[in-house]
């Protein structure tokens, strides 16, 4: 299948791909990994007249950690998320969704930015970042500015971003002492969207109490869902088998799954249940050690 | 027509220059532009693996990349495995382990396995079946395949300890 024409613009900063932006107003699509946009060109579910590749505009690729955040440049490739020693050891949950992600080809070119960006309910760093309260920056002809992931997804394949801003980093707080966090996601095999998939984030006082709990679900609605509901009735308590149940059970009634190729909306919803207790319980696991 | 884009790339060792039109995609330089046709076309929905090429030694899929992102860069496809008239272990461990039937699938199981053990030159069977986790095999079952890579583990292991 071949796309539908377009013409390609090689930006070598941030400004000049903004200005750009700007230029082509909504005929204009940037090109970062690719790998949801050019399927979709394929498709012609997606017929951008301009394609601005951010591929050459260095130093957008980074993980490291900066006072109070984990900061990962918007073109850093899922591969090396995954890859990471910093990421796996200190954000384990980050490690658990970027190693889901499609598959090893797909992981090389496609980027956390495009991930978040693209407002695919089905991607699974949304969850996951809504479980860590991170923000993203947009960068636009006006500089920075940074949006709480609780309000970057909007609607289906609609964010908080503008059509002449690039989503440049993603901001991690760094977890307090006593943090754990695990992704749970089913799939039907490699390569296919979540079914369902859970992220869940906690932090625990010295006396094992709950001080934070971070609860996102992918896959099951409109947008990356954040269960409040669950997260607030884990704050206090101590996490054994029967408080996690309950949160879990919170938080399948805070999903809003349709029903698909992949299952009836009940299947789903038992999903949330299951996947949201393993997260938990793996989360607790975490935070304990 | 949208406007053309010269480029250059290093297939297989050899520089080739081209004007491609955008929306030229990867897999169709190769095959079309170059006349490599060891690669293969074959979802064309970024499913199936066929068209698996290493892009600066990282395998990716050339159905779902255009040719014009390749300027400057190096690619290497199952042209590239033959060195000095010999075929490469992983070729060998194919042959030797029945790791294809109809073949369609090899060149892009080829790759991903010839990425994965310049990574990870001892997998374990799990690294090797996450390594082609992005592979398709229609034939095998993939258990020939898992053989043929530890097959070619194994051969690359000795050419180092030798």
């Amino acid at each position: 299948m071949i796309p539908p024409v377009f013409e390609y613009l090689r930006p070598a900063t941030i400004p000049e791909a903004v200005s750009l932006l700007q230029l082509h107003g909504e005929d204009a699509k940037i090109l970062s990994g690719g790998q949801s946009l050019i399927p979709m060109m394929k498709l012609r579910l997606a017929r951008p007249a301009w394609l601005i590749d951010i591929n050459h505009i260095p130093d957008l690729a980074y993980i490291r950690e900066d006072g109070r955040y984990l900061k990962i440049g918007g073109l850093t490739r899922e591969a090396d998320v995954e890859g990471s020693d910093l990421v796996r050891s200190k954000y384990p949950i980050i490690h658990d969704t970027a190693r889901v992600i499609a598959d090893p080809q797909v992981r090389n070119l496609a980027t956390i930015g495009g991930n978040l960006a693209h407002g695919d309910p089905a991607n699974d760093h949304g969850a996951t970042m809504l479980a860590l309260e991170a923000e993203v920056i947009a960068t636009g002809v006006n500089g920075e500015r940074s949006i709480p992931v609780q309000d970057f997804f909007v609607s289906i394949f609609t964010t908080a971003l503008e059509h002449d801003e690039i989503l440049t980093e993603i901001r991690v707080p760094v977890p307090a002492a006593r943090s754990g966090g695990a992704y749970f996601k089913l799939e039907r095999k490699v390569g296919d969207f979540a079914t369902a998939a859970v992220a869940a984030q906690v932090t625990l006082d010295s006396g094992d109490s709950c001080t934070k709990a971070g609860i996102g679900l992918t896959n099951v609605g409109p947008t990356p869902i954040r269960a409040g509901k669950a997260e607030a009735f884990l704050r206090g308590k101590k996490l054994d088998a029967q408080t996690i149940a309950e949160a879990a059970r919170l938080a399948m009634d805070e999903s809003q799954p349709s029903a698909d190729l992949r299952g009836p909306a009940e299947y789903k919803k038992g999903l949330v249940k299951e996947l949201t207790r393993r997260a938990l319980t793996r989360a607790v696991e975490r935070a304990s050690r | 027509m949208a406007s053309t884009h010269h480029i250059r790339v290093r297939l297989n060792g050899i520089e080739k220059e081209a004007e491609v039109e955008p929306r030229l995609l990867l897999i169709h330089f190769i095959r079309d532009v170059a006349g490599q046709t060891g690669t293969h076309l074959g979802c064309d929905t970024t499913s199936c693996g066929a068209c698996t090429v290493l892009l600066d030694g990282r395998p990716i899929k050339s159905c779902t990349f255009f040719a014009v992102q390749a300027d400057g860069r190096e690619i290497l496809t199952v042209e590239g495995l033959v060195q000095g008239g010999k075929l490469h272990p992983l070729q060998e461990g194919f042959h030797q382990e029945h790791g294809l039937q109809c073949g369609f699938c090899t060149p892009g199981m080829l790759i991903s396995s010839l990425a994965l053990l310049e990574k990870n030159p001892s997998p374990t069977e799990e690294d090797i079946r996450w390594g082609i986790s992005g592979n398709l095999c229609r034939c095998t079952g993939y258990q020939n395949i898992v053989k043929a890579v530890q097959h070619a583990a194994a051969k690359m292991h000795e050419g180092v300890t030798a």
